[in-house]
């Protein structure tokens, strides 16, 4: 029998695992809107407005998204993890708070002059509103990061009576040991997915009518500056947040690293097979002491392992071995599409490459795959926990029937999968207008739907070979 | 007597208000959907709440955010009480949100997200209406977590509620078309205005009586002197402001009936908080003992009053740069 906790800690994944998608993408386009419409108040070429306008579209469904899949989360807290609400509540509602007055509303007040007001409200407050909307995705991400990075490095608090986390120092709450790196590498990670996305697309409709499609173009230049520039600070940061967690969360670590037993000059594990039962890997393929060097930043550095812990205080390394390694991979391959771009500005053959423009046209989607696995690694890796060291998962449960939460979890994955399915789908249809030929099609869309990008795209392929 | 505990409770009671009103008319307008069957005249209604929708959402999540950062052990107790309808709820408000922006990007006639807008508007109101109906029954609550199993919310009473809530959305929605358009469409709201006030009206009186039976603790403050001389004015003005509503329907009046439909929303919302108060989960704990502790409330009072009446502006400003009757090729984007 399935219990009525892991029915809910499978909804709480699958609602935000969804939502986040959204989030990683509107975060970094709202900012890209906001630079396009400056560039246009700014240097007047048509060309910005169109792709702001041609963006726009695309915007306003993914936001919507966000924002019906975000009202889901809010009140996922209570409906499935009560216990956990009560406990928290008087340190982490305030900082949600803050969220929904700070960001929310900023949001949603602007956004219909974003999207409708362009005519009514004259170029420069039009301009403003674009700001508000984009600096409003940046204070959700703030706080919403505040409260997650407090789960995983509780500060600033004490216990009372009841068991409730009451609060005794707001800053030290609030920008708590994790939060900073916490903040900066998804920040990274969402301009990273967004820029990747307005590339693919460029790159697509450069692919398609192959003439001198200056929007494309624009896209594609724009997009791989961000590449170029952010990709290479991804990796660092994301190195000094893994130092970080070694610090507070070693046992998270031992489990991304696939350590098991604690050692002097530990080798970096590249693949291999994490075994939770036996506390090894089988098939370990490793470099010697590179793993020491990276953490500690010394050959010889002792590194703890995952048997150092009792069993039921260990992170699922079969889990979050892989998860890590897939964010890393795709870290490091958007390092090298970044490198390659500015050496193919170097030699001018940025656009008329077609093989490069092909990596760059399939490469769309992964920063939304890096972005879950992040996701997956760190929150897989606080268990058992949800207040890190203080409240276990199962503590922290609702009390609610293992049927009820069955039912709402199959409601919520159908709903999700056609409805988000369907958003997906027409995003993909806005795709398939030439952002050249945006102003002729703003009326009549294309006909056939989002799968023919998909379907173009794999003929493209075909073609090559 | 006044304790920053009862501040939150005004500051709560004013965001559910706000959202009942704000998002109360745009779900209304997916209520009265099926009523209109002109595309221009969908469109139209369509675009009259398309800007501003999401800033009326967002009234809901601070009702949650508000609720669990002053009241946390309310929200831990409510939220699960309430699982079912509140889950609906939420598929339903999905369905809607998403059509608004959907429903521009399907071209084949039959618009299936016409129908999703509907029947997600029609979910929503009828599963709000029945959480609050429960809420008003009173919730099992044993120790610090709710008690009770996961049909407790179905009740007669409830579903009752429910189905007031959705002639009373309907008639938010109507009377905001009234304000928004003219002509034929203005005509049908007119007409459909007046159908729903009279059903809102009855379920008014019927929830009214109702609800002291549910619990002597509603009798004696709406039935017992000197309680009763507090809770008296509420059914007179109702009364009055029922009449003037009709009266506003048939001159044909632009923005009255509006403001009277919200103005009895106002007198009905405040029948609900003499019944409830001090209760935050009625029957059993109030608002002292489930606040969170003072430096909670205090450090978000702190940016509630910050933040409020910038929000206040900027939400005006929204609602007047769309003011005055919608044009159908304003909508764009
Ligand atoms: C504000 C808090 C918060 C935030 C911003 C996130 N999470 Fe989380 N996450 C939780 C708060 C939380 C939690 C409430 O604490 C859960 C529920 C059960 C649990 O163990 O922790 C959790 C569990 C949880 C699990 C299940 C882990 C397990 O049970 O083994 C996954 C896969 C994720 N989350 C994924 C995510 C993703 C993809 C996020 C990106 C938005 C995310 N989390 C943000
Ligand atoms: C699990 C915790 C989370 C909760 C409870 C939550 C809650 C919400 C809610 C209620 C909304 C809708 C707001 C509106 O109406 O505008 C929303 C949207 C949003 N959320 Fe989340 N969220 C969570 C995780 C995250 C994370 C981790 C991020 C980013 C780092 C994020 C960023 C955003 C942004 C930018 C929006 C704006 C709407 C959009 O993206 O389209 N959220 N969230
Ligand atoms: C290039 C090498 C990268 C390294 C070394 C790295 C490192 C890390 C580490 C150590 C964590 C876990 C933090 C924790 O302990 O909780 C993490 C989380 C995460 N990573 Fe990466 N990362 C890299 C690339 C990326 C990329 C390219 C993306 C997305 C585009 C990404 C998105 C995320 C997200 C969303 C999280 C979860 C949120 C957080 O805890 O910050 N990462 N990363």
């Amino acid at each position: 029998m399935i219990d009525a906790i892991d029915l809910a800690r499978f909804q709480f994944a699958f609602v935000v695992s969804f939502h986040i998608i959204f989030p990683a993408f509107t975060i970094g386009l709202a900012f890209y809107l906001a630079v396009l419409e400056g560039l246009w108040l700014w240097k007047k070429e048509q060309r910005y407005l169109d792709l702001f306008k041609y963006w726009l579209k695309i915007f306003a469904v993914a936001f919507a998204m966000g924002v019906v899949s975000g009202i889901v989360m809010s009140y996922q807290f209570g409906t499935n993890w009560s216990v956990f609400s009560d406990k928290t509540g008087p340190v982490l509602g305030p900082l949600m708070g803050y969220e929904i007055l700070s960001a929310f509303f900023l949001e949603a007040g602007f956004l219909g002059i974003m999207l409708f007001g362009l005519n009514k409200v004259g170029k420069k407050l039009h301009f403003f509103a674009t700001l508000m909307v984009a600096f409003g995705t940046f204070f959700s991400a703030f706080w919403i990061l505040s409260v997650n990075s407090w789960m995983h490095t509780p500060t600033g608090f004490d216990i009372n009576a009841t068991g409730q986390f009451i609060p005794l120092d707001w800053f030290e709450i609030i920008f708590n040991p994790s939060f900073p790196y916490r903040l900066i590498h998804m920040l990274m990670a969402a301009y990273l997915t967004t820029a990747f996305v307005v590339v693919s697309v460029g790159a697509f409709h450069l692919l398609k009518t192959n003439t001198s499609n200056t929007n494309s173009k624009t896209m594609i230049s724009m997009g791989l500056w961000m590449i170029a520039c952010i990709a290479p600070l991804q990796l660092i940061a994301g190195d000094f947040h893994g130092l970080n967690t070694l610090e507070y969360q070693p046992a998270k670590v031992a489990a991304m690293e696939g350590h098991y037993e604690s050692k002097k000059g530990a080798p970096l594990i590249l693949f291999g097979i994490p075994n939770d039962e036996e506390g090894r890997i089988d098939y370990e393929v490793s470099i010697p002491k590179l793993g020491s060097l990276i953490l500690t930043h010394s050959l010889d550095g002792e590194i703890r392992g995952l048997n150092e812990w009792p069993r039921d205080e260990r992170p699922p390394a079969e889990i979050i071995f892989w998860s890590f390694r897939l964010m890393v991979g795709i870290g490091l391959l958007m390092i090298a599409i970044g490198f390659a771009s500015l050496w193919m500005r170097v030699k001018g053959i940025l656009y008329s490459c077609r093989w490069y423009c092909r990596v760059l046209m399939f490469s769309g989607p992964i920063g939304f795959v890096a972005v879950i696995a992040g996701w997956v690694t760190t929150e897989v890796g606080r268990q058992p926990y949800t207040v890190y060291g203080l409240l276990k998962t199962v503590d922290s449960v609702a009390p609610i029937d293992a049927l009820a939460v069955g039912l709402s979890l199959i409601t919520f994955i159908i709903t999700y999968f056609i409805i988000f399915g369907s958003g997906v789908f027409y995003i993909f249809k806005q795709f398939q207008i030439d952002p050249d030929q945006n102003e002729k099609f703003n009326n009549v869309l294309a006909e056939r739907g989002g799968i023919s990008y998909i379907v173009n795209a794999l003929g493209r392929v075909k073609k090559t070979f | 007597m006044i304790s920053i505990e009862l501040i939150w409770a005004v500051i709560l009671a004013f965001a559910i208000f706000a959202y009942i009103v704000l998002d109360g008319f745009d779900l209304g307008i997916g209520i009265i959907y099926p009523f209109l069957t002109k595309k221009v005249d969908r469109d139209m209604a369509m675009n009259s709440v398309a800007p501003i929708w999401d800033g009326n959402e967002t009234w809901l999540i601070l009702g949650g955010g508000g609720l669990f950062a002053a009241f946390p052990l309310a929200y831990s107790i409510i939220l699960p009480a309430l699982y079912a309808p509140l889950t609906a709820m939420l598929i339903g408000l999905i369905l809607r949100g998403v059509a608004f922006e959907f429903r521009w990007k399907s071209k084949s006639k039959k618009n299936i997200w016409d129908q999703a807008f509907i029947l997600g508007s029609i979910i929503a109101t009828l599963m709000q209406g029945i959480a609050l109906g429960a809420f008003i029954q009173g919730i099992d609550v044993e120790g610090r977590a709710y008690a009770g199993g996961w049909w407790d919310w179905l009740s007669p009473f409830s579903v009752f509620v429910g189905f007031s809530l959705i002639s009373g959305y309907a008639l938010l929605g109507s009377t905001w078309l009234i304000m928004k358009t003219e002509g034929d469409l203005k005509q049908l709201a007119i007409k459909l205005s007046k159908k729903f006030a009279t059903i809102m009206l009855f379920a008014i009186f019927i929830v009214s009586v109702w609800t002291p039976l549910l619990n002597p603790e509603y009798f004696i403050k709406w039935f017992s002197w000197p309680f009763m001389l507090y809770a008296l004015p509420v059914p007179l003005l109702v009364f009055l402001t029922s009449i003037t509503l009709f009266y506003a329907l048939k001159k044909q009046h632009n923005i009255k009936p509006f403001l009277m439909t919200v103005f009895l929303f106002l007198l009905s919302f405040i029948g609900f908080l003499i019944s409830i108060f001090p209760h935050i989960v009625p029957p059993s704990i109030d608002i002292w003992g489930a606040a969170s502790p003072e430096k909670s409330l205090k450090f978000l009072l702190v940016g509630v009053v910050i933040f409020l009446p910038v929000i206040l502006i900027y939400t005006s400003y929204t609602y007047w740069v769309f003011r005055g009757k919608v044009k159908l090729d304003d909508f764009q984007h």
